[in-house]
């Protein structure tokens, strides 16, 4: 095994959380798998950082953490917003914006 | 990439065992977790993913990172969603059919087609250079190596980025935040609220068998003000409009002449 | 020299500034419009006296001034002037056309005087005055073709002069048309002559056809050219059908445009370029062909028409034929082409005025069939008719026996089977001429009174017969006068080089006196005929009756000339116009509206991707990043 294979396992995760965002209607659920995407990518960098011997990669993973935190509270404060105003938490539900 | 290069650059056989047990988990992991009905479930099972990466962030020499991944992430942020799912309905669950027509073969061909074209270009990929690893970089330990750089060549970038977890931090309040209309009810208020609506009785109901005028099922107890009481005899007796009249086991002037 | 020089701008300048005035000045000069515009044709006709005398008095070979007047064109290689040319070949139109013109005039005063336009009239007839004659002076082909134009516009002016009739501004119209389809030629021939010549002046062009470097193709196109114009103008066969609607306008046009002047121009065409026919056989066999037809066409229909002033277009027709006729034989025939031309504007010229005079007596009647014994209530008009019928079927010593008689010997000139055939054709126009013209004198002056109640005919006023009168004299005595001594040949030989070749020494192939006696005899058939048909005692019905030959029906309608144009040129025309106008509309305006409606399709289409649903958005997004992948991968191949 090389440090490509952690390459692999970072594009099949990021691979099944675009097919979550797809799929799934719950809007938490969606949210969930965009933070499977973004932790696919940091373990990226993670790898690069090793392969390349510079330690910038695991400073670019931790500042994509902290980003990553902020925008689950502000997005979930969102959804808890729109579930007080609609009582209802699927995507699809939120659909004005048709021709 | 040449048979050297490729030989050179093999990892340890524990890291391999590491890896190759780790990440079928994780991959079923991400799975079930596109595929359970529960959204609970799916938290969980992100959690799951979340300490994997966890580990191989600190299999990769990266243990300041993969500790910060099990606090923050794993801790702070998938508790936040459990949370909010809390709050939003625990038992919400969708539905197995899709709406929107084509939705589903386009997903599974779209994401199919990202991770083939994701993973072949990978694969063709080649650094040109045998893979280095960051033993010289921690000589001091990862901590000191990342503080080195974060604060020397990234400290612009921190900067930004506290300022941007102080305005996350605000912007969630403003936005959860529901306006009082009406001013909040005393623990006072509430107590008169109860006894004047007697939705439950104050004093409790009496027991059974205390109003009872007969023991027959179908004749009601009378209450002390003379009306039947409803709670007496079964609603569906009373549905089927099969009650007797306890009229005559009512108190009246009349009768009490004549019963002494 | 040099005032006579410098006086032959005023030949074109006095009667176009006199239309102008006339047409600028409004109802204004109503009063003294015809005074003014007859004292212009008069001012002009002095102008050409004076002109034709100063010419005598010089030697024959200096007799041809110029007058230049300004650089017209001059763009690049191409330098055309704007100059006057008066040579013999000129000076006889401009004698021809002011002085009939002038009498003309005088007549249109007394004809026109209850007509509320008169003045606009005679402005017209003055721009007419003025366009033919820039046509007879310009020194190019250029000049002679804004003199063509112009003359074109006059007779589309005056044949619809009564416009308010639909049939009258129609016969305009078809006028204007069929000359147009003549200036084609013009316009061509133009081209040609710069294209191989470098020059457009008479003089250039010569020269160059003498150096001899041009092809004989380029000569013949060029002779084809100009005989296609020269059909369009003056009416020959395959143009020839607009001349009887022409009738249409007031009789004084017909007499002078449609006799006398401007169907003539198509001769004087042929004969200013005698230096390209001479030099191209094709197309003078060409133009000997068009005459030959036009001749037998015009006679055809002239003997199957009851309306006088038709009889007399097709018989011009005819004459015309033989001036074309002429044109095509030689050095000899353009003086002879000539002669025939300046008699046949004084006899023609004064048959159609006596026509007019007849009309006016008759309240404008025009069947024949109508008329009858008029000869005792008109007797002037009688008389100069006559003179002028007895001119144009030649009998000797009226003018037209000289002029035709001397067509029909070169004819017959010719040579061989052409010599016959021309000789009798010729021969037999000569006949039907006589046959239908005595047709016409019986059915008007002689006869029964056949008129409509309510006819009581009268001499016409002085002012119409005197320039009757006139031109009868002229038909009596031009002839003779031209012939003698053979001065006209002779005057003219230095522009055709006729006398030289001179007709005298040639070997004739019959004797004169032969052919005079034939001519002759011919008249004399005819004559006789007509007398059979139509003299004294025979019956002429009221409606021309309709159990007839075939022959008289065709000719009754002008030789199906109609229904060919039609069914060659119009229907296809209108076809044509139908289907453009359907590509039109179908097709661009199709391709048009196809724009928007393929625009509001595609976006309608379009408009379903915009769901609403953030997760087909996402899908979108996946396609795309799917998209960009699929690039680079290739790209890195």
């Amino acid at each position: 095994m090389s440090l490509d294979y952690y390459l692999y396992l970072s594009a099949l995760l990021f691979t099944i959380g675009a097919a979550g965002v797809l799929i799934r209607r719950n809007a938490i659920v969606v949210f969930m798998c965009i933070e499977l995407m973004l932790n696919a990518s940091n373990l990226a960098f993670v790898t690069f950082a090793r392969m390349n011997g510079s330690i910038d990669g695991q400073i670019f993973a931790f500042f994509t953490m902290v980003v990553a935190a902020c925008e689950v509270v502000v997005g979930l404060a969102i959804i808890v917003t729109i579930y007080r105003s609609r009582r209802s938490a699927s995507v699809d539900d939120a659909r004005l914006l048709k021709l | 990439m040449n048979l050297a290069a490729i030989i050179e650059n093999q990892t340890e056989i524990p890291e391999a065992v590491l890896f190759f047990i780790l990440s079928p988990i994780m991959v079923l992991s991400a799975l079930g977790m596109l595929l359970v009905k529960k959204a609970v479930h799916s938290a969980l099972l992100l959690a799951v993913i979340m300490i994997g990466l966890a580990i191989f962030y600190i299999a990769n020499q990266a243990s300041f990172l993969g500790i910060v991944q099990i606090v923050v992430y794993t801790g702070a942020v998938m508790m936040l969603f459990l949370f909010i799912l809390m709050l939003v309905g625990v038992d919400s669950s969708d539905s197995l059919e899709e709406t929107i027509r084509g939705q589903r073969i386009g997903a599974i061909l779209g994401s199919l087609g990202v991770g083939f074209l994701l993973i072949s270009l990978l694969s063709r990929a080649d650094l040109g250079r045998p893979y280095s690893g960051l033993d010289l970089v921690n000589v001091e330990g990862n901590v000191q190596a990342i503080a080195n750089t974060l604060f020397t060549r990234y400290v612009w970038a921190f900067e930004v980025i506290s300022a941007l977890l102080i305005t996350a931090a605000l912007g969630a309040m403003v936005l959860a935040h529901r306006e009082r209309l009406l001013p909040r009810k005393s623990q006072r208020e509430l107590a008169a609220e109860r006894v004047r609506q007697n939705v439950v009785p104050v004093a409790g109901l009496p027991g059974p068998g205390t109003y009872a005028q007969h023991n027959a099922v179908d004749i009601p107890a009378l209450l002390p003000d003379g009306t039947p009481a409803d709670l007496s005899v079964s609603k569906v007796i009373a549905a089927r409009g099969e009650l007797a009249n306890p009229s005559t086991f009512r108190m009246n002037e009349k009768k009490e002449e004549g019963q002494e | 020299m040099n005032v006579t020089s410098q006086m032959l701008v005023f030949l074109i300048a006095i009667p176009l500034f006199s239309a102008a005035l006339l047409l600028l000045g409004g109802r204004a000069l109503d009063k003294v419009g015809h005074i003014i515009g007859t004292l212009a044709s008069t001012a002009a006709f002095a102008v050409g006296v004076i002109e034709f005398l100063a010419m005598l008095g010089r030697a024959p070979e200096n007799r041809a001034v110029t007058q230049p007047l300004f650089t017209w064109i001059e763009v690049g290689n191409f330098n055309v002037g704007a100059t006057l040319l008066l040579d013999q070949l000129s000076v006889c139109f401009v004698l021809l056309i002011t002085g009939v013109g002038t009498l003309i005039h005088i007549y249109s005063i007394a004809y026109m005087s209850h007509d509320k336009d008169r003045r606009r009239f005679f402005a017209y007839l003055n721009f007419f005055i003025a366009a033919m004659l820039l046509l007879v002076l310009g020194d190019s082909y250029l000049s002679l073709y804004v003199g063509w134009e112009g003359v074109g516009l006059a007779s589309y002016l005056l044949i619809g002069f009564w416009n308010q009739k639909p049939t009258y501004a129609t016969a305009a119209k078809k006028a204007f048309i069929a000359n147009r389809v003549g200036d084609v030629g013009l316009s061509l021939a133009v081209m040609i002559a710069f294209v191989q010549f470098g020059s457009v002046s008479f003089s250039g062009v010569a020269e160059g056809i003498e150096a001899g470097q041009t092809s004989s193709l380029a000569l013949n196109t060029l002779g084809l050219a100009l005989l296609l114009a020269a059909v369009g103008k003056s009416a020959q066969f395959p143009l020839q059908a607009w001349l009887g609607d022409a009738m249409a306008g007031p009789t004084p046009v017909s007499a002078l445009i449609h006799a006398a002047t401007m169907v003539t121009a198509g001769v004087y065409l042929i004969s200013r370029s005698h230096f390209v026919f001479d030099a191209a056989s094709v197309a003078q066999l060409c133009v000997v062909i068009v005459g030959a037809i036009t001749l037998l066409f015009g006679a055809i229909i002239g003997m199957a028409k009851d309306d006088i002033k038709k009889a007399l277009a097709a018989s011009t027709m005819s004459q015309i034929g033989y001036m074309i006729l002429a044109t095509g034989l030689g050095p000899v025939g353009y003086a002879f082409a000539m002669m025939h031309l300046l008699t046949h504007g004084f006899f023609k010229a004064g048959m159609f005025l006596g026509a007019g005079s007849v009309m006016h007596g008759m309240n404008d009647e025009v069947d024949m069939r109508k008329y009858g014994g008029l000869r005792k209530y008109m007797p002037i008009t009688f008389a100069t008719f006559g003179l002028g019928y007895l001119a144009i079927i030649g009998v000797p010593p009226f003018a037209g026996f000289y002029s035709k008689d001397k067509i029909i010997e070169i004819a017959l000139d010719a040579g061989g089977a052409k010599g016959i055939i021309l000789g009798s054709i010729t021969l037999l126009g000569a006949a039907i001429t006589a046959f239908y013209m005595s047709r016409v004198m019986l059915m008007t002056f002689f006869g029964a009174k056949r008129w409509e109640a309510g006819a009581h005919p009268h001499e016409s006023p002085a002012l119409m017969t005197i320039p009757m009168i006139v031109l009868a004299i002229g038909s009596v005595s031009a002839g003779f006068f031209f012939n003698m001594g053979d001065r006209f040949i002779n005057f003219l030989s230095p522009i055709f080089h006729s006398g030289e070749s001179g007709h005298g020494e040639k070997e004739h192939l019959l004797p004169p006196i032969v052919v005079s006696a034939l001519a002759l005899t011919a008249v004399a058939i005819g004559v006789s005929i007509a007398i059979a048909k139509y003299g004294r005692g025979k019956a002429i019905p009221a409606v021309a009756p309709s159990d007839v030959s075939l022959w008289t029906k065709v000719a009754r309608r002008d030789l199906l000339q109609d229904e060919f144009n039609e069914t060659l040129f119009m229907r296809p025309g209108q076809e044509l116009t139908k289907a453009l106008a359907v590509i039109d509309e179908k097709v661009i305006d199709g391709a048009v509206r196809g724009v928007g409606s393929i625009t509001l399709d595609v976006a309608s289409g379009l408009r379903k991707t915009q769901t609403g649903f953030v997760r087909s958005y996402a899908l979108w997004i996946t396609v795309g990043a799917v998209g960009i992948l699929a690039a680079i991968a290739v790209m890195s191949l």
